[in-house]
């Protein structure tokens, strides 16, 4: 074994650059995942079945298929007949779709918990449909999606370095870039570190967080 | 377009890969989720301890990152794995991790009284749960198990990064000498689709064995997938509810 510090210091300068870039796929990625689930829990719920069952059909094709063919999918597929986009806004894109499949399903179960009496209540003092939904459903369902939504964010961070797959400098691009470059292997082990350095203080922060709201 | 010689060289022995992986990455997992589910129910704290830096350590780790570092990495340690033990070992470790909290998760919501019955018969521990927690315990584990099958499948697309030759790994070969991307992506797309779909319905038939081994009906549901939390990680949201047989 042969570990030399010399070669993490040279590496740190670009290991704080994927850091950056992770964290801002992280942050937009779960945007996305966060409005667009909402979208998919609410489609699923639609009274039109023309609706109801593509959007089902869809959700359940992405989230049984893999992440990483699916970036394939539209980094070298869909600019044959859509817009080409960059490797990062593609990982982006490739994870907020992805994971809204999965968060569909928290709010989904979030939706289905708030117990029927609310709904009879709702329409015995004929609330709108909307005012329903914002002043009734939406505010009830949301404590009891958060501690599952944050698991997703954290499982997204694990599955983030994917985005290196097609070119995106993450941390990981940033590692397999520097290592390549100089026939060393501490840069990765240094990003493995740091992935589990970043995953438990947040997994410890949703653990407080369920505690919290979940009763 | 896809020709027929190159189906038979790398993409039909590339769904087979696919699927050794799985089975492989599969069996070390359960092995692993078992193992260090058990010990994290253990009486000694410093076997609970242990399993419990375990399991933190590879929930936190990226599946992809771990892979690489077994492959780039270990063989400095002195560890040289091939390329498919490497991505087997990494999904087995990583997923058997999750799938730990699962066995603990379900082996605590056994009911106190079943395991009480077991010390008044003056069974052994192990007895107790040979024949006592885990036969009731695992009906339970089932779904969630599923779920993690399905995430451990997808998860082998990861291992054509590391050079193995499965499905995906003929699909970006196809693409570097051919570059028609649109059939050949879909259809990996829809294997794994079908992939999927033939474990859930191998685990549904498990289920219901599981079930009526303890006199069970399963419960109905829709879509492919059970809708519990993948990954075993927001089961635990609800989960130790000390119901017993319900």
């Amino acid at each position: 074994m042969n570990w030399d510090w010399q070669v993490v210091d040279d590496f740190m300068p670009r290991f704080w650059d994927g850091v950056l870039v992770t964290l801002q796929a992280l942050a937009i990625g779960t945007l996305i995942s966060f409005a667009l689930g909402l979208v998919w829990a609410l489609a699923q719920r639609s009274p039109l079945v023309w609706v109801r069952w593509p959007v089902t059909a869809v959700t359940e094709f992405i989230r049984n298929t893999p992440l990483l063919v699916q970036l394939f999918f539209l980094f070298y597929v869909v600019p044959n007949f859509g817009p080409s986009m960059s490797p990062l806004t593609t990982g982006i894109v490739g994870l907020g779709l992805h994971y809204s499949t999965y968060t569909a399903e928290v709010y989904r179960a979030g939706i289905e918990g708030v117990p029927a009496g609310q709904w009879e209540a709702a329409t015995a003092l004929s609330l709108s449909r909307s005012r329903t939904w914002r002043a009734v459903i939406l505010p009830q369902a949301i404590r009891r999606v958060v501690p599952p939504l944050g698991n997703y964010v954290v499982a997204m961070l694990k599955d983030s370095p994917m985005i290196a797959t097609i070119g995106a400098f993450d941390m990981l691009g940033e590692a397999q870039a520097f290592s390549n470059e100089t026939f060393t292997t501490e840069a990765l082990t240094v990003v493995g570190v740091a992935f589990i350095v970043i995953a438990y203080p947040a997994s410890l922060l949703i653990r407080a967080l369920e505690r919290r709201l979940v009763r | 377009m896809m020709s027929s010689e190159f189906f038979t060289t790398w993409f039909l022995p590339g769904i087979w890969v696919t699927i050794q992986v799985t089975v492989y990455a599969a069996a070390l997992g359960a092995v692993v989720a078992f193992g260090i589910g058990l010990a994290r129910a253990s009486q000694y704290w410093i076997v609970r301890f242990l399993a419990g830096v375990y399991f933190e350590i590879f929930r936190g780790t990226s599946a992809l990152v771990l892979m690489f570092w077994m492959f780039f990495a270990l063989p400095l340690f002195g560890w040289q794995l091939a390329p498919m033990w490497a991505g087997v070992s990494a999904l087995g470790l990583t997923y058997g991790a999750y799938g730990s909290e699962v066995v603990r998760g379900s082996l605590a919501a056994v009911s106190p009284a079943q395991k009480e019955a077991g010390i008044a018969l003056n069974f052994t521990r192990w007895q107790r749960l040979r024949l006592i927690e885990l036969p009731q315990a695992w009906p339970e584990m089932v779904p969630p198990f599923n779920n993690l099958l399905i995430e451990l499948m997808k998860g082998t697309a990861l291992v054509s990064v590391i050079t193995v030759a499965d499905m995906t790994f003929a699909g970006n070969l196809l693409r570097l000498g051919t570059n028609e991307t649109t059939p050949v992506y879909t259809l990996l797309l829809v294997l794994y689709f079908v992939l999927a779909f033939l474990i859930t319905r191998g685990m549904r038939v498990l289920e219901r064995k599981a079930k009526a081994g303890i006199g069970q009906q399963p419960e109905k549901r829709g879509g492919i997938t059970a809708k519990t939390g993948a990954r075993g990680e927001s089961l635990q949201a609800g989960a130790p509810s000390a119901g017993g047989v319900r």
